[in-house]
């Protein structure tokens, strides 16, 4: 399937990934379209991000639990062998190397160290793969918080190691069993629960969704991937900058992290959505989840559920930036199918001896088949955030292999 | 300057007339093609005594509806339930010549539904339904421009919600900006029946009344008589919606809903023939 959006060129540099314009809008996209018993809580968080975000005291706490609990820097890899064989020179920046084992880790350090400055004692999250529950689940252990997860029925069945994870990190995980019993749902049972617990509560979203403040606080929490590939490009690459940056899209948290470290270069930017869950490629105009965006609907305007092997990806939207960045022409948004992320997975365990999460093996799927048809020019050198390592998948790929 | 009264529409008038004569107001929910058979409710709730009827138009992701709302509108869904249909069943309805169901109409949904089909788009469905107005829960004051004069321009009075959560100022702002009544969301929660009425809901209605004189109506949790009628000794009535929704789901039939819903009109008779 070759891709439909194609950039206008020149490639538009710079302005794009900065605040969002007043009332949180990317562009037409975002907003704060929540209940009224949840607009004060989200101006609250807003405040409270602003003055944290200026305060170096914050930035300094949050630095320093990244490098000591995170594992922060995560490396540069340059996948030698794949790269041979593919005719591009390919580099993975390790977000699977954190802690907990995947990107969902920066966001929630940063958020749980929020909530503990808004006095708030207790986290709410939801979770698709589950990543971002172990994540929310060991931020409030490290930070003597408690942890409240939702987490679809059928998530819980496919991803039963990480609910196994959570629970003895001390997490309540609360199983969701309405709808498509997936991401979706336990988001929309995350949000209904918060209304009754603004109070002591805060609400930890997991990507770059919900109603404003959260896409902008999430992008920047998740920058770090970006910023620190960028100065790694530059120590690296005889270019500095590569000549494409590719992320897996769910919500599109690490995505938005890495494009933000690159939206002023001239590097391409490529979000890569599941084949059944691509809200940016083919969603149209909504409102779910307390911001406007793209969102897979069917004639009558009802969301339609997402498939998806990879359950971080099984999401039927995309963050209101990605939207505005697709809008824009800044990035485009590609799909491949749970096939082609298989294959991925098993590629890069057979070349360079990386399991990857399913979710991260889609944006590998893209680089493999775009660098075979010369969508990606020979001799490109590519940016690919490996957003999570793959032992959360290994019973999936068990019935597959 | 015109009275408020006078420059209200006619959901608001028709409210506010009832209202002036002492009457407390009530509104039952029913979720739009629940049953095949969904409009013989609308007849039943007029013939209880009902001073609107508030028909929710189903969505599939309600996030601000607890477990019976959500069921509902499944339920409602699984029948082949949608804007286009449940509007022309109301069509339906009410032929024209025969004689109306004398109850203002107020739908309710999510906002996905109305950019759906656009805001203009959407509210001239409803006004050539018979609707008089729109509540959209996921679409606060703050984003209510894009709606509220396309609303206005096609007599569609848009109702805002107000919660405890919400501060004096932008009360002010949303009793003065919402057409028809003022929604006071009794409680921080979703929709859904409670055992007792919440104690912010009497805060929260005095906080209403000190910035506008447009009737409140009380909405979420309430289930009973009891909490009808002490409702109504803070605001100018009730709605009821998940009490509703849960008897039609275990199989109650119009003439049930109609019982049920006297109980409730008597509560509130009850208690403004007692000195407020
Ligand atoms: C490893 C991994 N990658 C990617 C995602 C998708 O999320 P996002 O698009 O917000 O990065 C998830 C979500 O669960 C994940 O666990």
């Amino acid at each position: 399937m070759r891709d439909v959006l194609q950039w206008r060129e020149p490639v538009p540099l710079g302005g794009t990934m900065g605040e969002p314009r007043a009332r949180g809008r990317f562009g037409e996209y975002g907003g704060r379209y929540a209940p009224e018993s949840l607009v004060e809580a989200c101006r609250e968080v807003d405040e409270e991000f602003r003055e944290a975000w200026a305060d170096p005291g914050f930035r300094g706490a949050l630095a320093r639990l990244l490098a000591v609990h995170a594992g922060r820097p995560t490396p540069l890899t340059p996948a030698g062998r794949l790269s041979e064989a593919l005719g591009v020179r390919l580099y993975l920046k390790r977000e699977d190397l954190t802690h907990t084992g995947s990107h969902k880790i920066n966001n929630v350090l940063g958020q749980a160290l929020l909530a503990t400055r808004m006095g708030r004692r207790r986290l709410i999250a939801e979770t698709g793969a589950g990543q971002h529950g172990v994540a929310t689940a060991t931020a409030a252990a490290l930070l003597g918080l408690e942890a409240t997860v939702f987490m679809g029925e059928r998530d819980i069945e496919r991803q039963a190691l990480n609910v196994f994870r959570m629970r003895m990190l001390g997490a309540e995980v609360v199983p969701v069993t309405t709808g498509s019993r997936t991401l979706k749902d336990a988001t929309s049972e995350a949000m209904r629960h918060w209304v009754g617990a603004t109070g002591d509560s805060h609400y930890c979203i997991g990507s770059v969704i919900g109603p404003d403040p959260y896409p902008w606080m999430v992008r920047e929490f998740q920058r770090v991937i970006g910023d620190e590939a960028r100065g790694q490009c530059a120590a690296e690459l005889r270019t500095g900058v590569p000549d494409y940056v590719v992320a897996c899209v769910g919500g599109g948290s690490n995505a938005a992290g890495t494009f933000a470290g690159f939206a002023d270069t001239p590097a391409r930017l490529v979000g890569v959505e599941a084949a059944g869950g691509a809200g940016a490629a083919r969603g149209r105009l909504g409102v779910l989840h307390g911001c406007r965006s793209l969102f897979l609907q069917d004639d009558d305007g009802q969301i339609t559920q997402a498939h998806s092997i990879a359950a971080g990806l099984d999401y039927p939207g995309v963050g209101p930036e990605h939207a505005h960045l697709r809008d824009l022409g800044r990035a485009r948004y590609v799909t491949v199918t749970d096939d082609e992320a298989v294959g991925a997975a098993v590629r890069l365990a057979r070349a360079e001896g990386i399991v990857p999460a399913l979710e991260s093996a889609h944006a590998l799927a893209w680089v493999i088949r775009a660098a075979g048809d010369g969508d990606l020019p020979a001799g490109s050198t590519v940016l690919m955030t490996l957003s999570g390592r793959g032992d959360k998948d290994v019973s999936t790929l068990k019935e597959l292999l | 300057m015109t009275s408020p009264a006078l420059a209200a529409g006619a959901v608001e008038r028709h409210l506010r007339a009832r209202r002036d004569t002492g009457r407390g107001l009530l509104m039952p929910y029913v979720t739009g093609g629940i049953t095949p058979g969904w409009t013989d409710y609308l007849r039943a709730f007029a013939a209880a005594g009902a001073d609107a009827i508030e028909v929710g138009l189903p969505f599939s992701d309600p996030t601000l509806d607890g477990v019976t709302i959500q069921q509902a509108s499944e339920t409602a869904l699984a029948w082949g339930a949608s804007t286009r249909r449940i509007l022309a069943d109301l069509a339906g309805a009410r032929p024209p010549g025969q004689p109306d169901l004398g109850v203002p109409l107020v739908a309710s949904t999510y906002y996905n539904l109305v950019l759906h089909d656009g805001p203009e788009a959407f509210c001239a469905a409803l006004r050539r339904a018979g609707v008089g107005g729109l509540i959209v829960p996921d679409l606060p004051v703050h984003e209510a421009d894009e709606l509220t004069d396309v609303a206005a321009a096609a007599g569609i009075e848009l109702v805002l919600l107000a919660s405890p959560a919400t501060p004096q100022p932008r009360l002010a702002e949303i009793s003065g900006r919402s057409r028809g009544f003022v929604y006071a969301v009794s409680l921080m929660g979703t929709t859904g029946e409670r055992a007792a009425l919440a104690a912010s809901a009497a805060e929260l209605t005095g906080r209403i009344r000190r910035v506008t004189d447009r009737p409140v109506l009380l909405g979420f949790g309430i289930s009973t008589p009891d909490q009808a009628r002490e409702a109504r000794r803070h605001a100018d009535g009730v709605v009821v919606g998940a009490a509703v929704m849960r008897r039609v789901l275990d199989g109650a039939g119009p003439e049930d809903l109609r019982a049920f819903l006297a109980t409730l009109r008597q509560a509130l008779d009850q208690e403004c023939d007692r000195p407020r």
